[in-house]
């Protein structure tokens, strides 16, 4: 070959190893942004005083910057959506995988990759309007705006991501195990649920971790029928989420107060990043 | 059977079909609600005109347009991005350590939230590289957020060009770059089809990120002075109007539109699909 035509190849190739790594660059870029603009603001606070504190007053005249209440909120609204929204997306899709005639699978698919491409404003609206009201009228509260608004919106929109996984997980299942099963004198329903269920049992795992990740960032959809206040979590409480603490004082806060708040956008950065390892591990060991 | 064993069919497959029809009933409420709600207050002044401050007028036609300005940007910018890493990691990666840790970001980016996304685009593009609260910022961010679903898509329909085919291109003589472009991009048009359609359906609907990187300006404005400054996109918009403002007869106008477009996007991605599929086994 020529020695030009070499040159240009290699030049190409350097090229589309850049191109490769941009996803490993922006990685960095956003691991380092974070702890980089995160760590001062826990180092004036104190991190004792900033994780646990369950005060949170940051324009006060003596503020006071506890995270506690959000960590809080976090974790309980996305048990809470995962109590709700794990069972039955884990039932439509065993439904889906085993039970359902082709053409009315295909139809239910449709309609949950239809859930999954709402944006989520839209459930928020939806939540604000027919939720909020809702909830104050049933349970006679003086809001609606609060941790159980919140954990209905995200039960529903973790849904479509918990029956896409767990679905192919499902289908991955060796007939051999169910016809097995079947042959032993199991009915259909029981080889569904004790059988194929536990073949796929790393799948669905994975599925219910992608759920919680999915919930623990959504910011949107939650912000508009929580409340917002910086309260401890009960369940008809208005509350603030770790991302809804970002977004709501993001506008116009300035100084320590600032800081503080990408403080709070790392500790969820932390909680994504050890969600994503459990999903891996669950996704490898799904792959053996 | 015992009663035990017949109940326990019985519960499971009512909790079954229970639960397929509360989803499907979900989809369909939701879907129903926000048009009936929303669809008779989209009119010809909401949609042509903008807010206006001294007549009290309310119209989207700025969002629409910034919508529609930040995904051609986006897309514009992340098709390139997301093909090329694609194209690394099938055709030229030989090291399985860089083809392991790329795939890792690309999992790692797809699950980091859009709020985190928002502030570091907040702290990157608008602060260290000057972008200031604009349009072109937001779609940057937006880069980030997308590039792992178009380089997956691509990557997938990159293997489906047979291997066959780029060693007939060798055999002939022809370099790597040369067999890339007459050989396995053209194989992998559909990959990028699908990408894109994606993309804009993850675009539209993104807020979060959008917040402190696009901005909220309602001005209506060309591409290139568009791009360049501060503009809501009809989500934000649709944010801002329910929540801060009240407008909650605007608001449902959005949704509606919103809704229609997720509807056609979903319905074109489907279609794309199945259209490549019946392409390729024929």
């Amino acid at each position: 070959m020529k020695v030009r035509s070499r040159i240009t190849e290699n030049i190409i190739h350097g090229i589309f190893l850049i191109l490769g790594l941009i996803t490993v660059g922006a990685v960095l870029l956003i691991t380092v942004y974070l702890v980089i603009s995160g760590i001062p603001a826990i180092k004036e606070i104190g991190i004792r005083d900033f994780l646990f504190n369950t005060h949170w007053n940051s324009t006060g005249s003596d503020p006071q910057f506890g995270i506690l209440p959000f960590i809080m909120t976090s974790i309980y609204g996305t048990a809470g959506a995962i109590i709700i929204g794990a069972p039955v997306s884990l039932l439509v899709a065993v439904y889906l995988s085993k039970a359902a005639p082709s053409g009315l699978r295909h139809v239910v698919e449709t309609a949950v990759s239809l859930l999954a491409g709402i944006p989520s404003v839209v459930y928020g609206l939806v939540g604000m309007m027919v939720l909020v009201p809702g909830i104050m009228n049933v349970f006679n509260v003086p809001d609606g705006a609060s941790l159980l608004a919140a954990i209905i919106v995200l039960a529903v929109m973790i849904i479509p991501s918990v029956i896409k996984v767990s679905l192919n997980a499902l289908d991955a299942v060796p007939p051999e195990y169910e016809e097995a099963s079947l042959a032993l004198g199991a009915t259909e329903t029981e080889t569904y649920f004790r059988v194929s269920l536990k073949a796929a049992k790393s799948g669905i795992a994975a599925a219910v971790v992608l759920g919680v990740g999915r919930a623990i960032g959504e910011a949107m959809a939650v912000m508009m029928v929580s409340g917002n206040a910086a309260n401890m979590p009960g369940l008809f409480e208005s509350v603030r989420f770790l991302t809804t603490a970002v977004a709501s004082e993001m506008s116009y806060a300035a100084g320590l107060q600032r800081e503080a708040l990408f403080s709070i956008a790392l500790v969820l950065f932390l909680f994504i990043m050890l969600i994503n390892a459990v999903l891996n591990f669950f996704l490898k060991r799904e792959k053996e | 059977m015992s009663n035990g064993r017949k109940t326990y069919n019985r519960i499971m497959k009512t909790l079954m079909a229970l639960s397929t029809v509360i989803v499907c009933g979900l989809v369909l409420f939701l879907i129903v609600y926000v048009l009936a709600k929303g669809l008779p207050n989209v009119t010809w002044n909401l949609l042509s005109t903008g807010p206006s401050y001294l007549d009290g007028n309310i119209g989207i036609l700025p969002d629409i347009l910034n919508t529609l300005y930040i995904i051609i940007a986006t897309i514009a910018i992340v098709l390139p991005l997301g093909t090329g890493a694609a194209i690394y990691l099938t055709e030229y990666a030989g090291s399985r350590r860089i083809v392991g840790a790329i795939e890792y970001a690309a999992e790692t980016l797809s699950g980091i939230p859009s709020i985190i996304y928002g502030l570091v685009g907040m702290l990157f593009f608008c602060q260290f590289l000057d972008m200031r609260t604009s349009l072109l910022a937001g779609a940057m961010t937006l880069v980030i957020m997308n590039l792992p679903t178009v380089m997956r898509t691509a990557q997938e329909s990159l293997k489906t060009v047979p291997q066959s085919y780029r060693e007939g291109a060798f055999g002939l003589g022809a370099g790597k770059w040369r067999v890339i472009k007459t050989v396995v991009l053209p194989g992998c048009v559909d990959g990028i089809i699908t990408g894109c359609i994606l993309s804009t359906g993850r675009i539209l609907g993104e807020s979060a990120a959008l917040l402190f990187t696009a901005g909220f300006a309602h001005v209506i404005n060309g591409f290139i002075s568009g791009i360049t400054s501060s503009g809501c996109t009809l989500t934000v918009a649709l944010y801002v109007y329910a929540k801060e403002q009240g407008e909650f007869q605007v608001a449902f106008a959005i949704g509606a539109i919103l809704m229609i477009m997720t509807l056609i996007i979903n319905m074109s991605a489907d279609f794309a699909g199945k259209y490549f599929k019946k392409r390729r086994d024929s």
